[in-house]
């Protein structure tokens, strides 16, 4: 007890020690913040065959960070990439990781709605910034909706919908549904059925994961049988090559006109051209960006990109490249000061950059109001396939969850 | 009824159950024979499809493609049966599950670094794309291709098995390995035969497979439950087993993808057997492995006194 009491003399002496170690901690907390690196955790998956689109994410955010000069407001940055392996638990133990070991101030990437929806909940209760590159669930645009989280890419309803407006501008009556039965999959279906007013005359909700189903001779032997004037289908990454060449060798081309979302992009149609699956040019998808969109910041991305790597960037890239931008536009608005968390949310609402999509603003839930384009797969100037946008399908379009997001 | 729709769903099913044959005669074998629980056995499938995809790639001929990559894994079977495998044959199964799993990363990892996380994709011969007319169906020339050449695989394992010198061997050594060491087969070369053929046909199956799926990391990981299954359900170490239980599964996979939502509709709200019909699939080929196992807990053909410990 004797040693825990103090003389007045010590106690002042421990005070002002106290007020000095407050202070220069302070000064030391000051300075970090204005010349210690910003720190982006990128989520994404560089394992399994997904791990192509983890590559071409991975090469847009190093492309973005170029053309930032490696810096934001002066400070440097540091970017660390971890994989996802394709699964939510490893998604969400690597966002742990990235909060508690490296001490990130944004969580960004995230391909799957699967794993962007295990993973949400660790960021938002450390009071980081969640940013999505890609994953659009409807759980984080509606009720779920966190004033941290941001997309840069979409709600998943939209792009169907998008798709359902041009069946019907198209006067698609009847139509066949494939899609892959997992969050995503189930919000591609309510989109397009959302917009479409002919009947759905068939759906099937193919096996996901890592055991996923990559032989669909059923479903496209019914498909056939059911009399549809469209299929519309859903099946990203190497899913979708695979599809397409079922579909090809079934000869459906001229029966079964394909309609798709997110399964023809710049990762699968090389390697289509290459296996000679002519029955995917000419076919539609809408999309909210294409690598031919006319504006600046796409321009260059689409050029610099294609000189470093050699093909087009995919839409997973360019979702990749915005997320980096808006980043940059919030440390901008605040002098790269992170301290202030309602500034910078303030700073990341105002999406003050020049997105590759050209205008877009954040609605109330944070995701982008924005265009859909029409694109068809066609071959570009050098012989290769790409896709080109044809039509309009939507201007500043918001997704229609957001109204049930009230903060 | 739409009988053509059911007579292309049943070409789909033995399309399906065929390539699980190709898969599950090996696996059963070396199960059975040298008791070797190879986890591995989808690498060589992996193996064989990116074989295949290289070689048809460089060589523009698909056939040699195809005899490559059985070659290719015949020779990586041989391979892993000397270094690794043997030397596991007298440890519990516990151990061959982990060094058969770590293979799997190691086999996956080496294909990462070789063909790049992309996957290849094979060119079909114009000659194989497009469709024949069966009874008013069109069915891809390509599916056929891959019946036609499943049934030559069977009928060559068959006769194979039961009028050869090996497949005696093969027999002997499925029903009682001690035994048929004690009477002077010679049981090393017996056994790295049989492993380098299961990997052959796992390869060919791989490299059957890959112009519809693509080759791709982790492929034989998405495939080697199922086999597993086949091999239970047929009785480990049989042929003919094998053979009725990937037919079996294959028929039960693709009918239930085909209608099994027509099926619940029957009885349940639409949107309700719509949600539960593509789960109640996946499922339905262990519901039957388990009441297989119910019935005849060694399998449907399992070999006359297998399973006998010495």
């Amino acid at each position: 007890m004797s040693a825990a009491k103090k003389t007045p003399a010590a106690a002042v002496v421990s005070a002002a020690l106290f007020v000095t170690t407050l202070f220069t901690g302070t000064f030391a907390t000051r300075a970090a913040a204005d010349d210690a690196p910003v720190k982006i955790g990128f989520v994404t998956t560089l394992t399994t065959p997904a791990g192509v689109i983890g590559a071409d994410m991975k090469n847009a955010v190093e492309l973005a960070l170029e053309h930032l000069g490696g810096k934001m407001a002066g400070r440097e940055v540091r970017v660390f990439f971890e994989d996802d392996a394709f699964k939510p638990e490893i998604g969400r133990q690597k966002t742990g990781k990235l909060i508690k070991r490296e001490r990130v101030d944004f969580v960004a990437g995230y391909i799957w709605s699967h794993v962007l929806l295990a993973s949400a909940k660790t960021v938002f209760d450390a009071d980081k910034f969640l940013i999505s590159a890609n994953a659009g669930p409807s759980q984080l645009a509606g009720k779920g909706c966190h004033q941290n989280f941001f997309s840069t890419s979409w709600q998943n309803d939209q792009t169907p919908m998008a798709l359902g407006e041009v069946l019907n501008r198209r006067g698609v009556k009847s139509l066949y549904v494939m899609l892959p039965n997992y969050a995503a999959g189930k919000n591609m279906l309510a989109g397009v059925e959302r917009t479409f007013r002919g009947r759905v005359v068939g759906r099937d909700m193919t096996k996901w994961g890592r055991d996923r189903q990559l032989d669909f001779s059923a479903e496209l032997a019914k498909a056939a049988a059911s009399g549809a004037d469209g299929l519309f289908i859903f099946y990203p990454g190497s899913a979708g090559g695979a599809f397409l060449k079922q579909y090809q060798q079934a000869g459906l081309k001229d029966r079964l006109p394909l309609y798709s979302v997110f399964t023809v992009d710049s990762l699968s149609l090389p390697r289509l051209q290459a296996a000679g699956i002519e029955g995917v040019l000419g076919s539609n998808s809408t999309m909210f960006w294409a690598p031919d969109l006319d504006n600046a910041a796409n321009k260059k991305f689409v050029a610099d990109f294609k000189a470093r790597h050699g093909n087009y960037p995919s839409f997973y890239a360019a979702q990749s490249y915005d997320s980096v931008m808006l980043i940059d536009s919030a440390l901008r608005a605040t002098g790269g000061d992170l301290r202030d968390r309602d500034a910078v949310r303030a700073a990341l609402r105002r999406a003050d950059f020049a997105s590759v999509r050209g205008d877009f603003r954040f609605g109330n839930n944070h995701f982008p109001v924005q265009n859909f384009y029409l694109r068809e797969v066609v071959e570009d100037a050098d012989g290769n396939w790409t896709t080109r946008i044809t039509d309009l399908v939507y201007r500043g379009h918001q997704d229609p969850y957001a109204a049930d997001c009230a903060r | 009824m739409d009988w053509h729709l059911l007579f292309a769903q049943l070409l789909n099913g033995l399309q399906l159950g065929l390539l699980l044959f190709l898969l599950a005669a090996g696996l059963s074998l070396i199960f059975g024979i040298m008791d070797f629980i190879n986890l591995s056995h989808g690498s060589f499938y992996m193996l064989g499809a990116f074989v295949c995809a290289t070689v048809a790639a460089v060589s523009g001929s698909f056939f040699l493609a195809v005899l490559a990559a059985a070659a290719a894994t015949f020779a990586a079977g041989a391979l892993v049966e000397r270094c690794i495998a043997r030397k596991l044959y007298a440890r519990g199964h516990l151990e061959q599950v982990l060094v058969t799993y770590g293979l799997i990363l190691i086999f996956d990892e080496l294909a990462h670094l070789v063909w790049g996380p992309a996957g290849a994709a094979i060119a079909l011969p114009a000659a194989l794309e497009g469709r024949v007319d069966i009874g008013g169906v069109g069915v891809p020339r390509y599916r056929l291709l891959i019946i036609m050449c499943g049934l030559l695989v069977a009928a060559g394992m068959y006769f194979l098995v039961t009028r050869s010198r090996l497949g005696m061997l093969i027999r002997a050594g499925a029903s009682n390995r001690a035994m048929a060491a004690a009477l002077g087969v010679n049981i090393d070369r017996l056994y790295l035969l049989v492993f380098a053929i299961g990997a052959a046909l796992a390869g060919l199956a791989g490299a059957l497979i890959a112009p519809l799926t693509e080759a791709s990391i982790g492929m034989g990981g998405e495939i080697i439950i199922i086999a597993f299954v086949v091999v239970i359900v047929g009785g480990i170490g049989s042929v003919k087993g094998a053979f009725c239980a990937a037919l079996l599964i294959g028929f039960i996979d693709t009918l239930g993808r085909a209608y099994l939502d027509d099926l619940l509709k029957l009885f349940l709200p639409g949107a309700a057997a719509e949600t539960a019909a593509p789960a109640l699939s996946a499922m339905s080929v262990y519901v039957l492995m388990a009441c297989v196992l119910a019935l005849k807990p060694r399998g449907l053909f399992a070999p006359a006194g297998a399973g006998v410990k010495t």
